[in-house]
C-alpha cells in the first residue's frame, strides 16, 4: 500500500531542461514544488576526473539501465515488435538532468515555416504536395510567439554564437560569442563559400566565455576537452540543468528534488476530471509513495511521457487503423540521423580531432526548413548541413577507415591508423515527418520490472524520408568534394528503420497543437481533457524540425512554465481556446 | 615517459614498472610460458615521436617479468581463453605500427569484462520471450549474456578447429586461423543460442575497445594502442591547441595520471 505524502502545489516528473525549467520558474515564483527524478543524484563532481571513452561511450554511464524498462519496436501494424534490450541501441539519458546533461550544444531555432509547416506549405505548394499519410500539423503557435521563450532558455544557457545569415534577424545577439574556428572547419566553410552557400559558427551549449545567467549561475569558458557528447562537463562548461536550473531550483526551500523516484502513474480522479498527482516508487527501498499536488507536470523524455498518460488511462489512445484518438499519434523523432551526408579522406592533411566540443562545428541553413524553392523536388522540408569538431577519442577514432576496408587484421589496422585523423564527415539534420502508421502504444508482450507493459513504438520511413535523405546527401556530397578530400563517400540512404535508437531525439505523441482532434495538448502543454495537468518536454512536436529538438524543448518549458503561473494563479480550466474544428467539450 | 607516475610515492612497483624491466615473447602466451605470467614486448617512447623498440625474450617470462593482474577470472579452462588470445592477435595484430592485441593484454582486458556488469548484460533488457534468429535489425535478442556468448564461441572455435583440423586454434597457422574466423563472421556457423556474426562482431569490438581503451581496463598495455594511434588521453583541454593548423603528437596519459596518480 503506497504511503500517501502531504500534497503540494505542484509535482514534475523528469529533471532535464524540461523539468528542471518548469521546477526552477515555479520555485522562483514561491509554489511549493516536488521533482521526481527516477535516477540517481548526479552533482559537478561525479563528471571531474572521468574522462573515459569507453565508460561512457562504449558502455554508456549515463544512460538509462534497461533492465526493468525499455520500449519495443516494430515497423509496421502488423508485425510482433521486439523489445530493444541493449543500451548499444537504446541511448536515452538519465540521472539528475536528464538527456540535458549528456547533449553535445548544438543550438538551433526551429524556423517560421516549421511552426506552420502544414498551412505554409499548402500555400506555396497546395495540398496536394502532401502525401496522403502525412500527418503534417501546426504546432498551434508561431515563431513570433516562440521568439521570447527562445530567448529566455538562450541567456539561461550562455549560448554562444553569431547570427545566422539566413535565419530571421535576432532581436538581440547570443548572449556569448561563437566558439573557436579550427582547420576543420575552415576548410567546410570556404568549401561551402566556393560554391555560394552561407556557413556560419554553429551556436553552442558550450561556454565561450565566463557567463553568469539571469538566475546568477555561473558558468565557466569551454576547454575543448572533448568529453562532450555523452558524458557530462567537468568544468560547467558545457550548459546543462545541473549547473542552471536545477541549481537554481534547489536555492529555494519551496523546492525539493527526489531522486530515484521512479513515476509509476498519474493519479487521476475521473469524475472531476482531474490529475490529483503521482505514484511513484522509491528505487532503493522499493517503497511506493503517493505524492498529492494540484498541479501535475510530466516532463520526462517523450518515451515515459506517452507511457505515463497510457498506463494512467489519462487520453484517448491513437489506434491506427481507424486513425481516431490522439494520444501517441504522431510519434517522430530524428530517425532519420542515421543517414549521413559525406564522408572524406584526406591524405595531405591530418587535423587535431581529438580536440572538440560537442557544439564546435561550422553549419549552413541554405537547406534548411522552406529556405530552398521544393516545386520541383520530391519531399517538404530541410536542415542544417554540418561538420562537427566533437573530439574523438581513440575507439572512436579507430572507425575511420575507407569503404571496402576490412573490419579487422592487418590490413584495416595498418588503414585505421593511417585515416584516424584524416577523416572528416559533413551530415544533413532534415526534418523528420509523422505519417498515420507510426505511433506508440503500450506493447501486448513484454512488461517491465512491475509488469507494466513496455511502450511499443510502431516506425518506418516516408518516402519524404528517403528522398529529403538522398537530397542531403548529394548536397554534403558536392560540399565534401570542394573540400578536397582525396576519397569522397556518399552515405546511402536505408530501406527501413532498423530499431536503432541511437540518436537520442525521440519527440512527439503527445502532440501540441489548437485542435483536440489532432493535439493532446494546447500550446501551454496543457492537456486539452485535463486542465491541471502539463505535459512538457519533446513529446509535444508534432513533428520534428530540421534541426536538434533541445532549445524548441526549452522554450516550450519556459512557455509551459508561464502557463502553469497562469493557471494556477488567474486563469480557471483551459488557458487556450481550442478551436472549432473540436467535436466535444 | 614514466615520470607522471608514482612521482615521490614510496617504491611501488606499477604495472610500467614491471614492463620496463621485463621482456616476453607475445608468443608467450600460447604453449609453455602460458603460466609463466604473460606481458607485451617493451614498447618504448621518445618524447612525442614513435619509435618503437621492441625487445624480446623468447625464453619465456621471468618470475620478475610478471604482472600480478594478469589473471583469469572469468575463463576457466585454459584452452578457451588460448583461443581467444589467439583470435584477438588475429584480429589485432602486430605489425611495423606496433604491437598487437596480446601484447597490449587485450585477452585480459576481455576476461574481465566477462565478469563487468557489460559481460553480464546487467543493463540489458533481460526479460521474454527471446528470439535470437530475430531480423537482424532488432539488434542482439539472445537470451545468452555478452561473457556466455564469449565463451561459447569460443568453444565452437576450439571445437571446430579440432575436428576440421586436427588441432587446437592457437597452434594453427595464420591462414587457417583467419579463415575460421571469417566462416564466424560470415555467420556460416552454427551456436546455439546466438548467431555465429554477432559472437564475432562482439569479439571484435572488444578487442578493439581493448586495444583502445584506457590502460585501467587491462589493455591499451603501457599506452601502446593510444601511441600508434596518437591519441594523448584525457587532459584539462585544449583551448591553446584547438586552432593550431598543424597535428600535436603528444606523450599519452591516462586516467591515472589524469585523477593525480592514486591516493
Amino acid at each position: 500500500m503506497a504511503e500517501e505524502l502531504d500534497k503540494v502545489d505542484v509535482v514534475v516528473v523528469g529533471t532535464g531542461w524540461a523539468g528542471g525549467i518548469v521546477s526552477a520558474e515555479l520555485a522562483k515564483a514561491g509554489k511549493n514544488v516536488v521533482a521526481l527524478e527516477k535516477g540517481e543524484e548526479k552533482i559537478r563532481s561525479d563528471y571531474i576526473g572521468v574522462k573515459d571513452e569507453l565508460r561512457f561511450d562504449n558502455r554508456y554511464d549515463i544512460m538509462q539501465n534497461l533492465k526493468g524498462d525499455t520500449v519495443t519496436s516494430r515497423n509496421e501494424i502488423d508485425e510482433t515488435a521486439m523489445p530493444i534490450r541493449s543500451p548499444q541501441t537504446m541511448q536515452i539519458g538519465i540521472d539528475t538532468g536528464g538527456a540535458s546533461v549528456h547533449w553535445a550544444g548544438a543550438t538551433y531555432r526551429y524556423w517560421p515555416y516549421e511552426f506552420e509547416m502544414r498551412t505554409q506549405t499548402i500555400d506555396r505548394y497546395g495540398e496536394e504536395k502532401i502525401p496522403d499519410e502525412m500527418n503534417l500539423q501546426d504546432w498551434g503557435i508561431t515563431y513570433e510567439e516562440m521568439e521570447p521563450y527562445y530567448e529566455m532558455w538562450e541567456d539561461t544557457a550562455g549560448i554562444g554564437g553569431e547570427q545566422d545569415p539566413l535565419a530571421p534577424e535576432r532581436n538581440k545577439p547570443w548572449p556569448n560569442p561563437p566558439m573557436k574556428e579550427t582547420p576543420s572547419l575552415k576548410l567546410f566553410k570556404d568549401a561551402a563559400s566556393n560554391l555560394g552557400l552561407h556557413p556560419y559558427q554553429l551556436a553552442a551549449g558550450n561556454m565561450t566565455e565566463n557567463y553568469e545567467n539571469p538566475d546568477g549561475e555561473q558558468l565557466n569558458a569551454c576547454m575543448y576537452c572533448s568529453y562532450c557528447t555523452r558524458h557530462g562537463c567537468d568544468f560547467d562548461a558545457k550548459s546543462d540543468p545541473i549547473a542552471t536550473v536545477v541549481k537554481t531550483a534547489k536555492r529555494h526551500d519551496n523546492f525539493e528534488l527526489r531522486h530515484k523516484a521512479n513515476a509509476r502513474r498519474v493519479l487521476y480522479d475521473e469524475d472531476e476530471n482531474r490529475a490529483t498527482g503521482v505514484l511513484y516508487v522509491d528505487e532503493n527501498s522499493g517503497e511506493e509513495f503517493e505524492q498529492p499536488a494540484d498541479v501535475v507536470v510530466l516532463a520526462a523524455f517523450a518515451f515515459s511521457n506517452n507511457r505515463l498518460l497510457m498506463l494512467s488511462d489519462i487520453g484517448e489512445q491513437y489506434d491506427p487503423e481507424t486513425e481516431e484518438g490522439t494520444l501517441g499519434r504522431n510519434f517522430n523523432g530524428q530517425y532519420n540521423h542515421a543517414f549521413h551526408g559525406a564522408t572524406g579522406f584526406f591524405e595531405n592533411e591530418k587535423f587535431n580531432l581529438y580536440m572538440g566540443a560537442g557544439a564546435l562545428g561550422a553549419t549552413l541553413s541554405d537547406y534548411a526548413a522552406d529556405n530552398f524553392d521544393h516545386s520541383d523536388l520530391d519531399f517538404i522540408g530541410g536542415g542544417a548541413i554540418e561538420l562537427r569538431q566533437y573530439g574523438f577519442a581513440a575507439i572512436s577514432s579507430s572507425n575511420n577507415v575507407p569503404e571496402g576496408t576490412p573490419g579487422w587484421g592487418k590490413e584495416y589496422k595498418d588503414t585505421s591508423l593511417h585515416y584516424a585523423y584524416r577523416t572528416l564527415t559533413i551530415w544533413y539534420t532534415a526534418n523528420a515527418m509523422s505519417y498515420s502508421h507510426n505511433y506508440v502504444d503500450l506493447d501486448p508482450n513484454y512488461s517491465d520490472q512491475y509488469g507494466d507493459p513496455l511502450l511499443r513504438v510502431t516506425y518506418k520511413f516516408g518516402d519524404n524520408e528517403r528522398n529529403i535523405a538522398q537530397f542531403g546527401i548529394e548536397r554534403c556530397t558536392e560540399i565534401m568534394e570542394e573540400m578536397g578530400a582525396d576519397i569522397v563517400e556518399p552515405g546511402s540512404v536505408p530501406d527501413e528503420f532498423n530499431h536503432s535508437y541511437t540518436g537520442g531525439h525521440y519527440t512527439g505523441g503527445v502532440v501540441m497543437g489548437d485542435d483536440p482532434e489532432t493535439s493532446v495538448v494546447n500550446s501551454y502543454l496543457q492537456m486539452w481533457d485535463v486542465d491541471n495537468l502539463f505535459v512538457v518536454g519533446g513529446s509535444a512536436f508534432p513533428q520534428h524540425g530540421g534541426h536538434h529538438p533541445t532549445p524548441t524543448i526549452g522554450a516550450l518549458a519556459y512557455r509551459a512554465a508561464e502557463g502553469i503561473q497562469m493557471y494556477m494563479d488567474e486563469v480557471e480550466g483551459q488557458l487556450v481556446q481550442a478551436n472549432s474544428r473540436r467535436r466535444s467539450v | 615517459m614514466a615520470e607522471h607516475d608514482n612521482k615521490g610515492k614510496e617504491k611501488v612497483f606499477s604495472r610500467r614498472d614491471f614492463l620496463k624491466t621485463s621482456g616476453v615473447a607475445a608468443g608467450g602466451i600460447v604453449g609453455g610460458a602460458m603460466f609463466g605470467g604473460v606481458v607485451g614486448s617493451l614498447y618504448q617512447s621518445d618524447e612525442g615521436t614513435q619509435t618503437a623498440e621492441t625487445e624480446t625474450d623468447t625464453e619465456g617470462a621471468s618470475s620478475e617479468g610478471e604482472v600480478l593482474d594478469d589473471a583469469r577470472t572469468y575463463f576457466s579452462r585454459g584452452e578457451d581463453f588460448e583461443t581467444l588470445s589467439a583470435a584477438t592477435e588475429k584480429i589485432y595484430p602486430e605489425d611495423d605500427n606496433g604491437p598487437g592485441a596480446i601484447e597490449l593484454g587485450v585477452p585480459y582486458f576481455i576476461d574481465r569484462q566477462c565478469s563487468h556488469f557489460w559481460g553480464r548484460n546487467s543493463r540489458e533488457y533481460m526479460m521474454g520471450p527471446f528470439d535470437y534468429t530475430a531480423a537482424e535489425t532488432h539488434g542482439i535478442q539472445s537470451k545468452m549474456t555478452r561473457a556466455e556468448t564469449l565463451l561459447f564461441g569460443v568453444r565452437r572455435m576450439l571445437e571446430i578447429s579440432r575436428e576440421e583440423h586436427d588441432d587446437d586454434f592457437a597452434n594453427l597457422d595464420e591462414d587457417t586461423q583467419i579463415n575460421i574466423l571469417e566462416s564466424f563472421e560470415s555467420g556460416d556457423v552454427d551456436i546455439t543460442g546466438v548467431r555465429s556474426e554477432d559472437f564475432f562482431a562482439l569479439l571484435r569490438n572488444m578487442t578493439i575497445q581493448g586495444v583502445y581503451a584506457d590502460p585501467v581496463y587491462g589493455g591499451n598495455r603501457d599506452y601502446g594502442g593510444w601511441r600508434m594511434i596518437e591519441f594523448p588521453g584525457p587532459r584539462m583541454g585544449w583551448g591553446n591547441d584547438i586552432e593550431s593548423e598543424d597535428f600535436q603528437v603528444i606523450d599519452p596519459e591516462g586516467l591515472r595520471t589524469y585523477q593525480g596518480g592514486g591516493m
